[in-house]
């Protein structure tokens, strides 16, 4: 059939902004991870000369401890000033729209915005707003970027015979990955889904139908929906869990004791299934539920790094967004 | 009042079948003459248009528009409105009753239609259904009927109730006129911003079925069953916007067991896929939202077919600052008076292979015969002077800023149309011209 239907309109975003995994090339992954592990080894008087100076706004309109806090230290340590607009903050509250909201934060001097939102696209809408570099800290049920930047870098450390300084198309080949729980309204899941594959690992989506409808299947190539877990985890080299997202569900009926027989994460069916797996967690766990504390601080569990690496990796993209001698010239 | 000569032209009629050279009088604001090339040259005319090489049709009729006054003047008026039909070639639009407040009055409607708000061309209404389109009590049909409803609908509020559909047909029915239906089960639609499939699930946002649509359609089909068995009354029920394969699917089906169905389709239905809202454009969402290409597929076969009766834009203005938003908090809607022809050109005519004659009988004889204008959608003698002149043959691309409308919301910023109006008669009178 003729295909009228004309291409989605272009818009432009100021370089540095991350807004989806999807803008990113491998080479950009490459990068990123290359200049985390860059500053991991710098000593801390150097690093926090390398943003000196800088603002850096972050725009919080979600709660959130993990992704506020590991971006404000990975600013501050880059010598950078921070400065929080959350939603108990007033501009927000008396419902200055998001665009208006951005344009005061540039006027202040803002060269870098860090959204958290719980409307899906609403870092795009700030990007093409105000034309500041804006990093996607989680937006709805959309994408959580520096998330699986993270993750990827975790795995990477993790996993034998690789290599977290670099990534390639084949970084993870022969590493399959099993992402359990609430797929549908997980921005995390969304986001690794989109990445990993590009990085040569194989996506096992698990969960019930509905959490996990047949449609995420069209997330990419690389993407399989497996809805027994156990038989997901007897293929796993990763097994990433996620939170039941109670506040999300609106109108799905879900019974957590069947939930938890047929999909918790725990040290029994861990040891049977995947013993040499590696758990992750994006965190908020919710300890009993979706993971058992044993698993979640078992050696498997790599969800301690995932925190720490949220720090380097976030200042790598803060970098990214800000360093004005050019991010490839972050050399040690 | 005085004569305009339309020469030279390339006379397309779908009511009278006629598309061959033709010259046009037009005196008094009717058609006064139309006679073989050359017939005419001798008459003084205060006007002349020399058609040379261009199209001349009836003025093309949209049943679905939204022109924001009263109330929302910032978005659209009525002058600016009906300004940006006549560059579209349109010379009769009917307003939709969600102003503030809703025209749900006769004193409204009259506010509505009275000269005084300037309308560019022939403006008529389809007021409110039930009072403030809440759903719940009837409007007044007989009183605003004769102040000039050419219909009654709550566009974008959907009659969910089967009682009061149930009565607005049967009291629609006794003054010959339709009732036009929003066909969405809002009960499923909550929270959505966007149609329901890969799209909307890679996005994370929550998607619209196509039941929501479907059903409310079935619905209605029903009663129109039910009340020609019991009451004896032959109901009109018009769908609007139809975007989806299954909806289609019941109006063909309702249309062979002979019930009175008709529906419209709008350019981005069959223009556009929910693809094309990218990087949450929000100048792609409106309601009903852009389909699936399987659903593009079913609502260009429909009009192919003629399932679908006629095309209308929903022309849905909205400001800037309205759509600079979160994509779930934006509004719905579109502007489509200025790139319905050159879309339709584009995609039915040079894309699909449908005739000139058959799109334009879907933008004006037909939308004219829904809602029972038998004097205008037609360049017969004796008929309204409502002409448009185009020429089929030009290549060009839109441009929002140059739009007559106060708004600039369009997904067709810089889209290549086919087909550009040169002037457009209304009543006899030239109201556009390029
Ligand atoms: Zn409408």
């Amino acid at each position: 059939m003729t295909q009228e239907s004309q291409r989605p309109k272009k818009f432009s975003y100021a370089a540095g902004s991350l807004l989806s995994v999807a803008d990113l090339s491998v080479e950009d992954v490459s990068a990123i991870l290359s200049v985390a592990s860059q500053l991991e080894r710098r000593p801390t008087a150097e690093r926090a000369r390398l943003l000196a100076g800088r603002r850096i706004a972050l725009l919080f309109y979600e709660s959130s401890t993990r992704t506020r806090t590991s971006f404000e230290l990975a600013a501050k340590s880059l010598g950078a000033t921070t400065t929080l607009v959350s939603d108990k903050s007033s501009s927000i509250e008396k419902g200055e729209s998001l665009k208006d909201t951005g344009l005061t934060l540039r006027a202040l001097g803002a060269e870098c915005i860090i959204l958290r939102h719980p409307s899906s696209g609403a870092p795009f809408v700030l990007a093409r707003e105000t034309g500041v570099p804006v990093l996607n800290a989680g937006d709805g049920m959309h994408e959580h970027p520096s998330q699986a930047l993270l993750d990827v870098r975790t795995m990477l450390m993790r996993l034998p015979g690789r290599d977290a300084s670099t990534a390639t198309a084949k970084s993870l080949d022969g590493v399959t990955v099993v992402i359990t729980g609430d797929i549908l309204h997980s921005r995390v899941a969304r986001s690794n889904a989109l990445l990993l594959p590009r990085l040569g690992a194989k996506v096992l989506l698990c969960g019930p139908e509905p959490l996990l409808p047949e449609v995420a299947l069209h997330l990419g190539a690389g993407v399989e929906i497996v809805r027994d877990f156990d038989a997901a985890l007897r293929r796993a080299q990763v097994v990433m869990m996620l939170r039941i997202q109670k506040e999300r569900l609106a109108g799905l009926e879900l019974d957590l004791a069947n939930y938890i027989e047929r999909y918790q994460l725990n040290g029994e069916r861990l040891a049977a299934r995947a013993p040499d797996a590696l758990v992750m967690h994006p965190g908020p766990m919710i300890r009993g539920l979706e993971i058992s504390g044993d698993v979640a601080d078992g050696p498997n569990s790599a969800i301690e790094l995932q925190v720490s690496n949220g720090l380097s990796v976030r200042s790598a993209l803060l970098l990214r967004a800000l360093y004005t001698g050019g991010f490839e010239s972050v050399t040690v | 009042m005085s004569d305009v000569l339309i020469l030279n032209g390339r006379v397309v009629d779908p009511a009278s079948g006629i598309d061959e050279a033709r010259d046009l009088l037009l005196r008094d604001g009717k058609i006064a003459a139309l006679d073989k090339p050359g017939s005419l040259k001798n008459i003084e005319a205060a006007e002349t248009i020399d058609a040379s090489g261009l199209v001349v049709a009836p003025g093309l009729v949209d049943v679905h528009v939204h022109l924001r006054e009263p109330g929302q003047t910032y978005k659209e008026t009525i002058a600016t409105g009906t300004a940006a039909a006549a560059a579209g070639g349109f010379t009769t639009v009917v307003a939709m009753p969600n102003t503030m407040p809703v025209n749900d009055s006769v004193a409204g409607l009259e506010w509505m239609l009275s000269p005084q708000r300037g309308a560019v061309v022939k403006l008529f209404a389809m007021p409110a259904a039930t009072m403030g389109s809440m759903g719940a009590t009837l409007t007044d049909f007989a009183a605003l009927h004769k102040a000039g409803a050419l219909g009654f609908t709550d566009d974008g509020k959907p009659i969910l109730e089967d009682a009061i559909m149930r009565e607005a047909l049967i009291a629609a029915a006794r003054l010959g006129v339709p009732i036009s239906q929003h066909a969405e089960d809002t009960h499923l639609t909550g929270g959505c911003s966007m149609n329901a499939g890969p799209v909307a699930f890679r996005l994370g946002l929550r998607g619209m079925t196509i039941e929501a649509e479907s059903r409310i359609v079935e619905r209605d089909i029903r009663l129109l069953r039910e009340i020609e068995k019991s009451e004896h009354l032959r109901p009109h029920l018009h769908v609007q916007h139809i975007s989806t394969g299954r909806a289609l699917e019941a109006i063909r089906e309702a249309k062979r067991q002979g019930l009175h169905v008709t529906c419209e389709a709008a350019p981005h239905h069959f223009t556009l896929t929910d693809e094309a809202i990218g990087d949450y454009d929000t100048n792609a969402k409106m309601n009903p939202p852009l389909r699936a290409e399987a659903d593009r597929q079913a609502v260009l076969a429909g009009l192919a077919d003629g399932t679908v009766d006629c095309i209308a834009t929903d022309h849905a203005p909205h400001a800037a600052h309205e759509k600079e938003q979160e994509f779930e908090r934006a509004p719905n809607g579109i502007t489509g008076l200025e790139t319905a022809l050159g879309l339709a050109l584009r995609v039915l005519h040079r894309a699909q292979g449908l005739s000139l004659s058959k799109i334009l009988s879907l933008m004006s004889t037909s939308p004219a015969a829904i809602v029972s204008l038998a004097d205008r959608g037609s360049l017969a003698v004796g008929s309204i002077a409502d002409v448009v002149v185009f020429d089929p043959a030009a290549q060009w691309n839109f441009a929002a800023k140059d739009s007559r409308s106060k708004s600039k919301n369009t997904p067709f910023d810089g889209a290549s149309m086919l087909g550009r109006v040169h002037a457009t008669v209304s009543e006899g009178r030239i109201v556009f011209r390029q």
